[in-house]
């Protein structure tokens, strides 16, 4: 069993909590994620590591409340434990060498984009966020970004904060001045695919995060296949990091509403595909 | 005096057209009274040729004449003493090319029921004696050197299991939430109940076994941190990534690959959704790609959910077959609708891109090729479109590559597969060893447990001569 030692509630439908994990605090690396059961008959969920403190032992898991899991999640407090939790799988996100980043997240793919973002901080490069929001009331982990970034632009879809409009708005303007040696990019699949195809002709490398459906998160089920540069790879053990220009992002988008209709039961690695 | 009739009794199973709308077991296992009268089949043979075909080495002749003799407690301590999961064996072990074929019964007529009496004996344990692992536990002398297990599956639990009862203490690392592997995972409850998978496990764990979940080797701990805990090491992964057909339309919605749906149903009990969180679709029209025991088992399950018509397609025909036949018969059984010479050439969908047809060629049967099968060569011109909202792809597993990466020491061949002493099961790291599909590619749970076997008393043999 796997203690909640922490939980913060971000927003309405966004709750942050640390887990009691160390062994997998010991290993865990930014970009990777953790798959949790809640219970006997709950079922996997996939969720980036928001974050972790080795020393304590934790792992923090940011998510959305959009399905059954993860409301059932929501519900849960202080104290009470998580039947499985495994981690952590996938592929650290590769973020040495760059000297000016740029950092793109939408909505929830704001928080799972942080540690990204905070490492690249950390490992001495100059690093502009860019974070897309539905509303003000939906912002979250503003003062964290704030500390870490050289310039942080806050966009909401309607105006009631920051800059009424798009993170793709923000990043057209800023490449007219200046430029990065990559863009990492975490959000909706619409939003990395706009914002891949700004960078592709700019010609700057992008790193996005496939939130792909998965079972098992080690390889086994293929559910979360992805097409990069015309190969089949899985998100869960070759990603879940991939060269955003190579992507089909269509089929992904059309991948991801495979269970749709059971959408109270939401699998999807981060949760955060309705931004 | 033998029994001389010629075939087995008939062991009692469901009724094809009830039991294809279920997942209870097909097979309903002999009573005490059919046990004995095909224990009484058996010849009792001095030189044991039954025993050549076992690769876990369980004394047949022997534990069939104590079932013989009403004596199902000793039959099952017989068994139990070379075999770390008889339950298991007795239900899907392919006995028909391993020990029953070598029975000399089998020369005129069916060969003794050898499978369903290991089940039998195995079944009656569980259901009359409890608690027998605590007394064995406390028949041993402890070792002090411990072993970790990467894996609880076939070849995993028979090495813990072995090196367990030589009284070394165990520990079993296992990705999943629950142990088994494949017999957990893979093989559907109707062919292999979970229960009785628990039960074999939990035997296990009286023995002293401990088997820690949610441990995927090669993220939290690498092999080299495993021996810095522990004075051997076996790895027994198996095959896990799935192979895809590599046609276009295959990344549709409604494509599964035989492990994801296979999962889903059986670890996830998807086939119990709503009570059970997991979803899994299934449309009207299923097609299984494939043709081995995996394909059976995920054609099977498509029915049980309801679909109308299941298909197996399979490039080559008939005998090539690479299925169990009990598979195969109770498949057409159930309804099954194979399509042999047959291969997909491409999926289509509709905008939403949910599946819509599946088109295939037909195949015939050329010259045989490496593997001294006749090659299946397409038909020019044969191809032809069938409506279908799900494609199930049952055409094999490659290793996982988690262990592979992380460990640099360890030698793989190119197709992913670990290197081994075929003796020794020993890989070429000191003290590490490994069996099962890992090995030898995807192959079959008996073979596994023989692999776990060897590398148990190897393994035995290495620490012994270590202290």
């Amino acid at each position: 069993m796997y203690k909640i030692v922490t939980k913060r509630i971000l927003n309405e439908s966004v709750h942050m909590m640390d887990i009691e994990a160390p062994l997998i605090a010991k290993k865990a690396k930014a970009g990777q994620f953790i798959i949790l059961r809640i219970d006997e008959v709950g079922e996997r969920i996939p969720l980036t590591i928001a974050g972790y403190d080795r020393e304590n032992g934790t792992i923090k898991i940011i998510f959305q409340l959009v399905g059954k899991t993860t409301f059932h999640l929501g519900s849960m407090e202080v104290g009470d434990s998580i039947l499985d939790f495994v981690g952590p799988l996938g592929k650290a996100s590769e973020l040495e060498g760059y000297k000016k980043a740029c950092v793109i997240g939408g909505g929830l793919g704001t928080a799972i984009a942080y540690p990204q973002a905070k490492e690249l901080h950390d490992l001495g490069a100059e690093v502009d966020i860019i974070a897309g929001f539905r509303n003000k009331d939906l912002i979250i982990l503003e003062e964290e970004m704030e500390q870490i970034s050289n310039n942080l632009y806050i966009t909401t879809d309607d105006g009631s904060n920051g800059v009424k409009g798009f993170v793709t708005d923000i990043l057209k303007k800023n490449l007219e001045s200046k430029t990065y040696d990559v863009v990492i990019t975490i959000g909706p699949l619409i939003m990395m695919k706009f914002v891949a195809g700004i960078t592709r002709e700019a010609g700057i490398k992008t790193i996005v995060s496939m939130n792909s459906v998965m079972v098992d998160g080690t390889g086994m089920c293929g559910g979360c296949r992805v097409t990069v540069g015309g190969e089949t790879k899985f998100a869960c053990v070759d990603g879940p990091d991939f060269d955003g220009h190579l992507v089909d992002f269509d089929e992904a988008m059309m991948r991801s509403l495979r269970y749709k209709e059971e959408e109270e039961h939401s699998c999807k690695l981060g949760g955060y595909l309705n931004g | 005096m033998a029994d001389m009739s010629k075939d087995k009794y008939p062991m009692p199973e469901q009724q094809a057209n009830v039991r294809n709308k279920n997942f209870l077991e097909v097979a309903l296992g002999y009573t005490k009274e059919l046990a004995m009268k095909e224990a009484q089949r058996c010849l009792n043979c001095k030189h044991k040729p039954c025993m050549k075909g076992c690769p876990v080495k369980v004394d047949i002749p022997g534990f069939i004449m104590k079932i013989k003799d009403g004596e199902f407690e000793e039959a099952y301590q017989i068994i139990a003493g070379t075999n770390s999961l008889p339950a298991v064996c007795g239900r899907v072990c392919p006995q028909e090319s391993q020990c029953e074929e070598l029975c000399i019964r089998a020369i005129k007529g069916e060969a003794v029921g050898i499978g369903r009496l290991e089940r039998f004996a195995a079944d009656w344990h569980m259901q009359n004696v409890a608690d027998y692992g605590a007394e064995a536990l406390s028949g041993q002398t402890a070792v002090k050197q411990t072993i970790g297990v990467v894996g609880a599956g076939p070849a995993g639990l028979t090495c813990a299991g072995d090196m367990a009862r030589k009284g070394y203490d165990v520990t079993v690392y296992e990705a999943f939430h629950a142990p088994g592997g494949v017999l957990t995972y893979g093989i559907p409850e109707f062919r292999l109940p979970k229960d009785i998978v628990k039960k074999e496990i939990s035997l296990l764990e009286k023995l002293g076994v401990e088997v820690k979940l949610n441990m995927v080797i090669g993220k939290i701990l690498t092999i080299d941190e495993l021996l810095e805990n522990h004075d051997a090491v076996f790895i027994g992964t198996g095959a896990g990534l799935p192979r895809f057909m590599k046609v276009p339309g295959e990344n549709l919605n409604g494509v599964y690959s035989a492990n994801e749906f296979l999962t889903r149903i059986n670890l996830m009990k998807a086939y119990k959704f709503p009570e059970y969180d997991t979803p899994v679709k299934i449309g009207k029209n299923v097609a299984v790609v494939g043709g081995g025991n995996v394909a059976m088992d995920a054609a099977r399950s498509a029915k049980r959910l309801g679909a109308e018509n299941v298909y197996i397609i399979y490039r080559r025909g008939e005998e090539e077959l690479p299925a169990r036949l009990e598979e195969v018969h109770h498949a057409k059984e159930e309804g099954i609708i194979f399509r042999l010479l047959n291969n997909p050439v491409s999926i289509k969908g509709d905008d939403k891109g949910n599946v819509t047809e599946l088109e295939c060629i037909k195949m015939e049967l050329g010259e045989p090729d490496d593997s001294g099968r006749r090659r299946p060569v397409p038909i020019k011109g044969s191809e032809y479109m069938m409506d279908m909202e799900t494609v199930i792809v049952a055409i094999g597993q490659t290793p996982n590559p988690l262990i592979r990466e992380t460990t640099k020491k360890l030698k793989t061949a190119s197709w992913g597969g670990i290197i081994v002493n075929e003796e020794t099961m020993e890989t070429s790291i000191p003290g590490v060893y490994a069996g099962g599909d890992i090995v030898t590619g995807a192959a079959t749970v008996i073979l596994a447990m023989g692999a776990g076997k060897i590398a148990a008393d190897a393994m035995d043999e290495y620490l012994k001569s270590r202290k």
